[in-house]
């Protein structure tokens, strides 16, 4: 029904609004990418680039032969996404398949508990005091539990998804004389794969992405995550004090380059893995939108 | 169905009505502590330190030693010159996101719908969708590049077309549309993906008996498809307005940071009550800004999910 349309000018300046909004959204990133592939005295005299006249890894060389702190950022963020979606991950499935139960009785008013406190929020200093008064400061627990370790919105979401599985698995499995525990781990689970997936993801990319915890909880420089030592790093002075050079005066550090090399390898993790995750992304957004 | 179930586990004796559900459903209870304890700890027992809104709180004497003072700290914050223009930015801020975040996202999604290009499509969107993946301090840098007075690319092109380059770091009322612009940035593609969803579900015959009809692609989309998309957009802005007295602490604070010279556009409620817990250390006056936030902004969820429930009946929140 389109064809006639085919080449008209209505389907170019389609083609052409989408290509450029496609180009702005990739653009800051290509030129995060150039730069962090520039020689330092090429910044300095020419500015930011997208075609560098001087390539050069001292960027690079930089965060990862001079600099134990982000390497150990990197060992942080890794362990606390790891670490942290694995539980909230489990947490949000367990509580998910009674809320999905209509068995339960009470299951109007568990949804209404965890609905409450999507409604009304404390703020942040309730919040504050919570964290220390339960000792979540300075360790790395105080980047994994406070707020992120679970989110009643992908409960509901995987309650939906378990909802939309017939009810009939679950009264079967009754009469064979199964328990809640065992239809949850051999039947639900399996089935439930796919918005697993996409809650594990929402779960690891709010970790990765988080610093929230880190600079309200921590102040240990050791325990610093990723996002949170970039954002410690906006000014060459803290770049200075945060990158312990064992070069001297000769060498100029390439304070630039090596902020956006870390921006890089920040972003690294997530871009390789996203054309396999964005499906799943797209996906939970529409189940949760349609009926969330 | 004919069977109403009373599969579940063994029943136990004839304990009254509370216990026994507990009893017999024991299991399922059991999967959900978990989260009820989490959702317990980190919510409801927060509630009573709300109270320090009413003391001048004293770490050491904590909630029940500290000193009651009634209601200074809300005079305090109402009296000062803060007051007004961090409620009043963090409105005006996300009343301009929301507007063009979401005009951006219908529009893209209209420009979707009109090709037939799968993997055109695919590749677009991938591209788009892309930077929602990222932290805003990520996207701070990236912003860093484009708008830093020495090295970024903005000025460059200033220069190129020979105007001065400009110190955007100290141009406070720069900053509003800059914040919109990396907003759009950001969520417009990923936003899109709903409002395409919806678009997907238009019953096509409607398309062809208006191609009958000779109508043209103009006249499809504005008369057809914005139409049907219409309730979705109202009801999406209607639950969006319920937090307009949020702001977005991520964004602003991880973009204009302590650079004071842009609070006068930039600085909102979040931000503020972060200081005062953290840099000034006033915790009993960052609570009572956080309470007057929380308070209000219930207050607007409500109004919201009453507008909603009362326009479209199936989209309300509860």
């Amino acid at each position: 029904m389109v064809t006639r349309n085919r080449f008209s000018f209505g389907t170019i300046a389609v083609y052409t609004a989408l290509t450029l909004f496609s180009i702005a959204s990739l653009l800051p990133m290509v030129l995060t990418l150039m730069v962090s592939f520039t020689a330092e005295n090429a910044i300095s005299q020419n500015g930011y680039s997208l075609f560098p006249e001087a390539f050069s890894l001292d960027g690079y060389r930089t965060i990862f032969v001079n600099s134990a702190l982000i390497f150990r950022g990197y060992a942080v963020s890794i362990f606390v996404t790891a670490a942290g979606s694995a539980i909230a991950l489990i947490i949000t499935a367990l509580a998910a398949y009674p809320m999905s139960n209509p068995n339960v009785k009470y299951r109007n008013f568990l949804a209404l508990y965890f609905f409450i406190t999507i409604l009304f929020n404390g703020g942040l200093v309730p919040w504050y005091l919570m964290s220390t008064k339960l000792g979540l400061i300075d360790n790395v627990m105080a980047l994994i539990v406070p707020t992120l370790m679970f989110n009643a919105f992908n409960m509901f979401l995987v309650k939906n998804f378990m909802e939309g599985l017939p009810e009939a698995l679950r009264e079967s499995a009754y009469l064979d004389g199964a328990n809640d525990l065992r239809i949850v781990f051999r039947i639900y689970m399996p089935l439930c794969v796919p918005v697993l997936a996409t809650v594990a993801l929402f779960y690891a990319l709010a970790y990765w992405n988080d610093w929230f915890n880190a600079i309200m909880l921590v102040g240990n420089k050791d325990l610093y995550p990723l996002q949170y030592i970039l954002f410690q790093l906006r000014s060459n002075i803290q770049m200075l004090e945060m990158l312990p050079t064992g070069a001297s005066a000769e060498y100029t550090l390439p304070a630039e380059s090596a902020k956006m090399a870390t921006v890089i390898i920040t972003i690294g993790p997530i871009a390789f893995l996203y054309p396999y995750l964005q499906r799943y992304f797209v996906k939970g957004l529409v189940i949760g939108s349609v009926k969330g | 169905m004919e069977n109403p179930s009373p599969a579940a586990p063994p029943r136990s004796g004839k304990r009254p009505g509370f216990l026994r559900e507990i009893a017999r459903n024991r299991y399922s209870y059991l999967l959900i502590l978990p989260a009820m304890v989490y959702v317990f700890i980190f919510s409801y027992a927060t509630y009573p330190y709300l109270l320090i809104a009413f003391q001048r709180f004293n770490y050491q004497q904590g909630l029940l030693g500290s000193e009651w003072v009634g209601f200074d700290n809300f005079v305090f914050f109402f009296r000062s010159n803060a007051a007004l223009l961090v409620t009043w930015n963090t409105i005006k801020l996300n009343v301009l996101f929301l507007i063009f975040v979401t005009f951006f996202a219908v529009a893209l999604a209209l420009l979707f719908n009109e090709i037939r290009n799968k993997f055109f499509i695919k590749l677009a969107q991938t591209t788009m969708i892309f930077p929602s993946f990222l932290s805003w301090i990520i996207v701070s840098y990236m912003m860093y590049s484009l708008f830093t007075m020495d090295f970024g690319i903005i000025n460059q092109v200033i220069q190129a077309f020979g105007g001065e380059p400009v110190n955007w770091y100290s141009k406070a009322e720069a900053w509003p549309a800059i914040l919109v612009g990396m907003k759009v940035w950001k969520e417009a593609g990923m936003a899109s993906i709903i409002y395409l969803a919806a678009i997907t579900g238009i019953d096509g015959s409607l398309y062809e008996s208006a191609e009958i009809d000779g109508a043209s692609r103009w006249q499809k989309m504005t008369r057809i498809t914005l139409p049907l998309i219409a309730p979705t957009i109202a009801i999406l802005t209607l639950l969006n307005l319920g937090k307009i007295f949020y702001g977005d602490f991520g964004m602003i604070y991880a973009i204009i940071g302590d650079n004071g010279v842009l609070y006068p556009t930039t600085d909102v409620i979040d931000t503020y009550v972060f200081r005062a817990l953290r840099q000034i250390g006033d915790p009993s006056n960052a609570a009572a800004v956080g309470l007057f936030q929380s308070t209000v902004g219930l207050l607007l969820v409500f109004g919201a999910n009453w507008l909603t429930r009362r326009f479209f009946k199936e989209g309300a929140l509860y």
